[in-house]
C-alpha cells in the first residue's frame, strides 16, 4: 500500500515537473482577428534568457505594431517540441507569415514541410538552421558573426602600438558566435604579425567563466595587454579578475568585447572597457518589412544582415541614455 | 582510513607539480592591495562553492542518498539576494537577503527531505524535481535577465578578502563545525548506520526519518551559501548560469575522496581533497593552456586515472606488478 502511494506521488510529482516546463510554453495565441487585410504574423521566440532576447522580443512586437501587422507571439522557454507546437499551430489557424528563432539549428525539416505545404512563408531570424533543403525557408535575418568579429580585429589593429599581446575569451565550445567571432579577428589581425593571440580559453558566455578564465591568464602569462571577449559578460568577469590583480581594466589592460548590453555599455563609458562591436537585437523593423514583402510574394534575398554599429568610449557615453537593452 | 587519503593527496600534488613545471609562476605569492594574491589563492577562492557543496552532499550520500538539485538551489539564492538587493549599496540590505535566501534554501531542503524521508521517494528522483523546477524559479525570480548588483558588503562574500579569500574562510569554518558535531558527538555515526542500513537502525532506535531531513536541509543551506558566493563573485545573479552542473562537480569531489556512493561511511578530509583535485583540474586546464575543444577529454582522463589508482583491484594490479619487478 505504502508502496502503491510512493509510485503516484512521485508520478504526481512528475507530472507537475513536466507542466512546469511545458505549461506556459505552448503556443501564445493571439486575441486579434485574421480577417481584412492586416497581416497575420506568428512568431515562435527561444525564450527570455537574457537582455538581449527580452530587448529583441520588445523590439518585435512594437515594430510589429506600427507596421500594422497582427502579431502571435509564443515563448518556448529554450525547449525545440515547444517552438514546434508553436508553429504546428500557427499553421492551422492559416497565419500569413512565421517567423522564428530556432532554439537548436536541426529538426526543422518536418514542421517545416508542413508549413511549406500549407503555402505559408517562414522566415528566420537571429539563428541559422541546418537544413540541405533552402526552400524551406525564404530568408534568414540576423547578425554576421564574422563580421563582428572583423570589426573587432579591425580597432585592435588600428589601435594597436607595438608588439601586442592578446587573450581571448571565447564563447562557449562549439557554438556559431564563438566559431565566427574567433575566426574575424584572427582574420584581420593576421595582416600584423607584431599583434599575438597568446592564450584562449571558453568562459562559457558567463561572468564567473569569464573571470576564472582571466584570473588564470593573469598568473600564467607575463604580459598581457588586450582581453578579447566574445560576449559583454566575459568581458565584466574580467574586469573584475583585472581590479582583483591591482591593474586598471581599460588602461593597463584593454578590453574588447561583442553585443552591446546596457551593463556592457556602462562599462564602456565608465572607461573599463575600450571598445565594444554592436550585436543588434533590435531586428523588428528589418523583419516587418521582410514579412511585407514575403506575403506580396516579391522576391528577397536569402541573406539579410542586421544593420548594426560598434561603439567606443565617447559613443557609449552618447547612446547610454537612450539604451534600450 | 590514512591509506585511502594518500591516492587523492598524490593527485592533488601531482597536479600542481604539473602547474609549476608548465608556468614556474604558479606558485608565486604576493601580497596584493592587503590580500594574498597567487594561482593557490585562486584555487581555494574558486573552489569554495564546490567544496561547501560537496560538504553537503557527503552527509547526504553518507545516508545512502543523493542531492542533485543543489545546483538549481545555489541559482535560487544568489536570485533572490540580488533581487533583493537591487540597486541598494548598504550591508543591511545585503545581509537580509541573505538571510532571507538561506531560510529559503532551508524549506528547499526541507523540501527534498519530504519527499525522501517523507513519501519514500528515491533519492535520485526526488531531488531531481527540484533541479529542474528549482532553475525555474531562479528563472521567474529574475525574470530571465541577469541581475547587477553594486553592492559592497554583499561583494565580499564571494570576491572579498581578509588576507585569504573571505569564501575559503566560510567554507573551511563550515568544514570545521561539521566535522566537531558529527565526529566528536555520535551524529556521524548515526548518519552512517542509516546509510548502512535505515530499516535496522530505525528498529534499534534511531530516528531515521529525522536524519535523512537533517542532512538534506544541511544540503540545501551549503548549497544556498555557495550560490551567494558565485554571484557575489560577479557581482551578479545569472539564473541560468550559476551552479550548473556544480552538483556533478560535487558528487565527484565526494567520490574521489573516496566517500562510497552506496551510502555509510564517510570522509571529510576526503572531500576536501576531492574539491581542491577538482578546482585545481580547471585551474590547470586554463594555466598551461589545454585547447577548449578538448578540455573536457583531458579533464576526463585524469578523473578516470584518479578513480581507477583507488580502485583496490587496480591497485592490486599495480603492487602486483611492483612485486614481480623486484
Amino acid at each position: 500500500m505504502l508502496k502503491k502511494i510512493t509510485t503516484a506521488a512521485s508520478v504526481i510529482a512528475l507530472c507537475a515537473l513536466a507542466a512546469c516546463g511545458s505549461g506556459s510554453g505552448g503556443a501564445g495565441n493571439g486575441t486579434g482577428s485574421s480577417g481584412g487585410d492586416a497581416i497575420t504574423m506568428g512568431f515562435a521566440q527561444v525564450g527570455a534568457e537574457s537582455g538581449w532576447r527580452t530587448a529583441n522580443t520588445k523590439s518585435i512586437q512594437e515594430e510589429a505594431k506600427a507596421a500594422g501587422i497582427d502579431l502571435k507571439f509564443s515563448d518556448a522557454q529554450q525547449k525545440q517540441e515547444n517552438q514546434i507546437k508553436a508553429i504546428r499551430s500557427y499553421i492551422q489557424q492559416k497565419v500569413k507569415v512565421i517567423a522564428f528563432s530556432p532554439v537548436v539549428e536541426t529538426g526543422w525539416d518536418t514542421v517545416l514541410l508542413e508549413a511549406k505545404r500549407a503555402n505559408i512563408p517562414v522566415i528566420l531570424t537571429d539563428r541559422a538552421i541546418d537544413s540541405d533543403d533552402t526552400s524551406l525557408y525564404k530568408t534568414f535575418l540576423g547578425s554576421d558573426f564574422v563580421e563582428e568579429g572583423r570589426k573587432a580585429g579591425d580597432w585592435m589593429v588600428a589601435n594597436a602600438t607595438g608588439p601586442t599581446n592578446v587573450v581571448e575569451l571565447q564563447g562557449t565550445t562549439g557554438a556559431a558566435p564563438a566559431i565566427d567571432r574567433k575566426k574575424g579577428f584572427e582574420e584581420k589581425i593576421a595582416s600584423k604579425p607584431d599583434i599575438k593571440i597568446v592564450a584562449s580559453q571558453t568562459g562559457d558566455f558567463t561572468r564567473s567563466g569569464g573571470k576564472q578564465v582571466m584570473e588564470a591568464f593573469l598568473k600564467s602569462q607575463p604580459k598581457i595587454d588586450v582581453v578579447y571577449a566574445h560576449n559583454d559578460d566575459m568581458g565584466l568577469g574580467a574586469i573584475e579578475a583585472i581590479k582583483a590583480a591591482g591593474k586598471v581594466p581599460g588602461k593597463d589592460i584593454k578590453i574588447i568585447t561583442v553585443d552591446a548590453v546596457k551593463d556592457g555599455m556602462t562599462a564602456l563609458a565608465n572607461g573599463e572597457i575600450n571598445y565594444i562591436v554592436e550585436c543588434n537585437p533590435l531586428l523588428g523593423k528589418q523583419l516587418m518589412e521582410l514579412a511585407k514583402k514575403v506575403v506580396k510574394g516579391e522576391d528577397v534575398p536569402a541573406r539579410v544582415v542586421t544593420e548594426e554599429g560598434a561603439f567606443n568610449q565617447e559613443q557609449a557615453k552618447a547612446a547610454l541614455p537612450t539604451r534600450q537593452y | 582510513m590514512k591509506n585511502r587519503l594518500l591516492w587523492p593527496l598524490i593527485a592533488l600534488a601531482a597536479l600542481l607539480v604539473l602547474n609549476l613545471v608548465v608556468t614556474p609562476s604558479f606558485f608565486a605569492l604576493r601580497m596584493q592591495d592587503g590580500h594574498l594574491y597567487g594561482g593557490l589563492v585562486d584555487v581555494l577562492k574558486n573552489g569554495a562553492p564546490t567544496l561547501l557543496i560537496a560538504l553537503g552532499m557527503t552527509l547526504v550520500i553518507a545516508t545512502r542518498g543523493i542531492d542533485l538539485s543543489v545546483g538549481a538551489v545555489a541559482a535560487i539564492a544568489g536570485a533572490v539576494t540580488c533581487v533583493h538587493i537591487g540597486s541598494s549599496g548598504d550591508a543591511g540590505t545585503a545581509f537580509v537577503g541573505m538571510a532571507i535566501a538561506l531560510v529559503l534554501c532551508a524549506v528547499l531542503g526541507l523540501w527534498n527531505g519530504f519527499l525522501v524521508a517523507g513519501l519514500g521517494i528515491q533519492p535520485i528522483i526526488a531531488t531531481l524535481v527540484l533541479m529542474t523546477a528549482g532553475r525555474g524559479v531562479a528563472m521567474l525570480v529574475t525574470e530571465g535577465q541577469i541581475i547587477t548588483v553594486n553592492n559592497d558588503p554583499y561583494r565580499q562574500v564571494g570576491a572579498g578578502f581578509v588576507v585569504l579569500p573571505i569564501s575559503i574562510l566560510i567554507a573551511l569554518a563550515v568544514l570545521g563545525l561539521v566535522a566537531f558535531t558529527t565526529r566528536k558527538t555520535a551524529l556521524g555515526m548515526l548518519i552512517e548506520s542509516v546509510g548502512v542500513n535505515p530499516e535496522a537502525s530505525r528498529l534499534a532506535g534511531v530516528k531515521s526519518k529525522t536524519i535523512i531531513w537533517t542532512v538534506y536541509v544541511f544540503a540545501a543551506v551549503c548549497a544556498g551559501i555557495a550560490g551567494l558566493m558565485i554571484s557575489s563573485n560577479v557581482s551578479a545573479a545569472d539564473a541560468n548560469n550559476a551552479g550548473l552542473w556544480i552538483e556533478m562537480d560535487a558528487i565527484l569531489a565526494v567520490v574521489i575522496g573516496g566517500t562510497s556512493l552506496a551510502g555509510g561511511r564517510y570522509s571529510l578530509t576526503g572531500t576536501l581533497l576531492g574539491a581542491l583535485i577538482i578546482q585545481t583540474l580547471t585551474t590547470t586546464v586554463y594555466t598551461i593552456g589545454v585547447a577548449p575543444e578538448v578540455t573536457l577529454v583531458f579533464k576526463a582522463i585524469v578523473v578516470i586515472a584518479v578513480c581507477l589508482v583507488q580502485a583496490p583491484k587496480a591497485r592490486a594490479a599495480l603492487s602486483f606488478r611492483k612485486v614481480a619487478v623486484s
